[in-house]
């Protein structure tokens, strides 16, 4: 699983920090930091703060390209 | 061509991505082939000069998750060597061509390199741009060098400074302009960021250029300013901007050039002639477009937002007809997090005579920036105030007067807007992450034979 956040969208909201600490962190007051490749047992938090972000800024899929030569 | 047909997207990283993402969810059922230089699949670059240098996050982990299944033929590790638009085909570096009925061109750009090639070979001379880089200036850093010198104040080389610091490291920046991130963002958040940088300990030298790399056995060993000034350093990162990736397009007759390959509103590609095509889209950093919000003037952005909506502009003009097709329209804006610090840009600073300080304030290192040109509002610069964004951004498609009506709750101490500031891109060490590129045409077009085609042009 990995992920990107939009951080143009993004505005602080740390819901998905609570949710996922290990995963994402507040950098400084509001600069959010996050893990792109997540860790397995992470799997469901990230689902979760995916789910929670109220600006919808948190993409989480496959790898892109997977497969690709 | 709607739903069938042969696409050809060359460069695979965010905006090729998107657009061959979108592509396939629009319901295009033809043929499809991402060509990409880098042999990894699509990966995000922000992180490069942020989590990654700090260590929280490895090099090679940052890929880019897919926002849908992508059917498509991935040809990584080649390189695009020339497009020919009247048979319509792509030559691949490795011989095989490419026929397209669509061709989207996203190949990005590069990081300009130290211009004295001997000095840059010397072990310890770095760039930013790719993972493969960020994987080599993290380990470096972490091996604990006793100075790390960045060449250029823009974004990227401050990251790297604040992360230089973070990790407790001496730093030297050395900027011709007369302060970081001015080229970006004008004077006033110009001085504020030279102030950030010194109170985090970076030892910042506005004014001068780095004339000499020195080194010994192969190996850096310090740097020469054109003040008389020298350091010791066993690390220097040059971060003088960014070199559009458009050499592959010479002789294409293609709108292609230094600043970029010139587009409508609507992502087709100019030839040289200023006509428009109606086969070769252009995406992202590479794309050069104009914008009304900003009275037509052709943008140059190095932005990751614009990065996919002009991807998915692209995508979806490139299989819709005439009337369907949609304008790039969206407000250019951007991130970057240094010294502890949100900044948010939304609008084009760059294009303003004007700024004020609309909410909070410099001394709390917490505000908002607005900018104008001609009395109404183009920016508006965020510090560690994301919230309050949106507002001007609402005020900046609207086109609303400037200075802004100080309606907020917290008012600032002064409110009288003052010069912006912005200086020629030719006084910076560092590229603009915008460029306005309408009033300096790249080259002069001179006609002559090509064998192509014989209407081709070439340009010197
Ligand atoms: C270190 C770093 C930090 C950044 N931080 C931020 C940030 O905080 N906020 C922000 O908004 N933006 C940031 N950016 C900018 C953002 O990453 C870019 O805007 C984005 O990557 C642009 O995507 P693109 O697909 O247009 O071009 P690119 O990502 O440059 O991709 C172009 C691809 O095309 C390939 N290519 C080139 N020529 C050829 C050819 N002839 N044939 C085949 N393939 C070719 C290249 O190898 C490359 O993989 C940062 C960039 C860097 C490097
Ligand atoms: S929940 Fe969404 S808005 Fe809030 S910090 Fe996370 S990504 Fe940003």
């Amino acid at each position: 699983m990995q992920i990107v956040v939009d951080l143009n969208r993004c505005q602080s909201y740390a819901q998905c920090v609570f949710l996922a600490p290990q995963v994402f962190e507040l950098h400084g007051e509001e600069a959010l930091m996050f893990r792109p490749s997540v860790p397995d047992d992470q799997h469901e938090r990230v689902r979760r703060a995916e789910a929670a972000c109220p600006v919808q800024a948190i993409l989480v899929g496959e790898p892109a390209g997977l497969g690709a030569s | 061509m709607i739903g069938e047909g042969r696409i050809v997207v060359v460069g695979a990283s965010l905006a090729g991505l998107r657009a061959a993402e979108t592509l396939r969810e629009q319901g295009f059922a033809g043929s499809l082939t991402l060509v990409g230089e880098e042999p990894h699949p699509p990966y995000d670059r922000p992180p490069l000069s942020k989590q990654v240098l700090l260590g929280r996050v490895r090099a090679q982990d940052v890929a880019l998750p897919s926002r849908s299944a992508v059917d498509a033929r991935w040809k990584l590790g080649v390189r695009a060597g020339g497009v020919d638009p009247i048979e319509k085909r792509v030559i691949l570096a490795d011989g095989e061509q490419l026929a397209y009925d669509r061709l989207l061109i996203a190949t990005g750009t590069r990081a300009r390199p130290w211009p004295n090639a001997d000095e840059a070979r010397l072990d310890g001379v770095l760039t930013l741009r790719t993972n493969d880089d960020a994987a080599r200036l993290a380990e470096r850093l972490d091996a604990g060098p006793r100075r790390v010198l960045v060449i250029g104040a823009g974004f990227i080389g401050s990251e790297i400074a604040s992360a230089c610091r973070e990790l407790g490291l001496d730093v030297t920046v050395a900027e011709r302009g007369p302060s970081p991130l001015v080229g970006a963002l004008g004077g006033t958040l110009g001085t504020f960021a030279g102030k950030l940088q010194r109170a985090h300990g970076v030892d910042l030298r506005c004014g001068v250029t780095v004339t000499a790399l020195k080194g010994r056995n192969g190996r850096l060993t310090g740097a020469e300013f054109s003040d008389g000034g020298r350091i010791d350093a066993d690390v220097a990162v040059v971060a003088l901007g960014a070199v559009r990736n458009t050499e592959w397009l010479d002789g294409s007759g293609l709108a292609a050039g230094p600043r970029g390959v010139a587009c409508d509103a609507g992502c087709r590609a100019f030839d040289m002639y200023g006509i428009v095509t109606d086969d070769v889209f252009v995406a992202g950093d590479v794309a050069r477009f104009p914008h009304p919000l900003f009275e037509y003037q052709m943008l140059s952005l190095e932005h990751w937002g614009n990065a996919v909506a002009q991807a998915e502009v692209a995508a979806h003009n490139m299989i819709s007809p005439g009337p369907r097709r949609r304008p790039h329209l969206t407000v250019p804006a951007f991130w970057s997090s240094q010294f502890g610090l949100n900044i948010k840009s939304v609008g084009v600073p760059t294009f303003s005579d004007q700024v004020v300080i609309a909410q909070g304030s410099l001394r709390e290192g917490r505000f908002v920036a607005v900018y104008g040109y001609r009395g109404r509002v183009t920016a508006a610069v965020s510090v560690n105030r994301a919230k309050w964004l949106e507002h001007y951004q609402y005020l900046i498609e609207t086109a609303a007067p400037f200075p802004p009506a100080p309606g907020a709750a917290d008012r600032p101490g002064s409110f009288d807007p003052v010069p912006s500031d912005v200086p020629s891109p030719q006084l910076l060490s560092h590229g603009p992450t915008v460029a306005l590129t309408g009033h300096l045409p790249d080259r002069h077009l001179t006609l002559v034979r090509h064998e192509l085609s014989p209407t081709a042009a070439h340009c010197r």
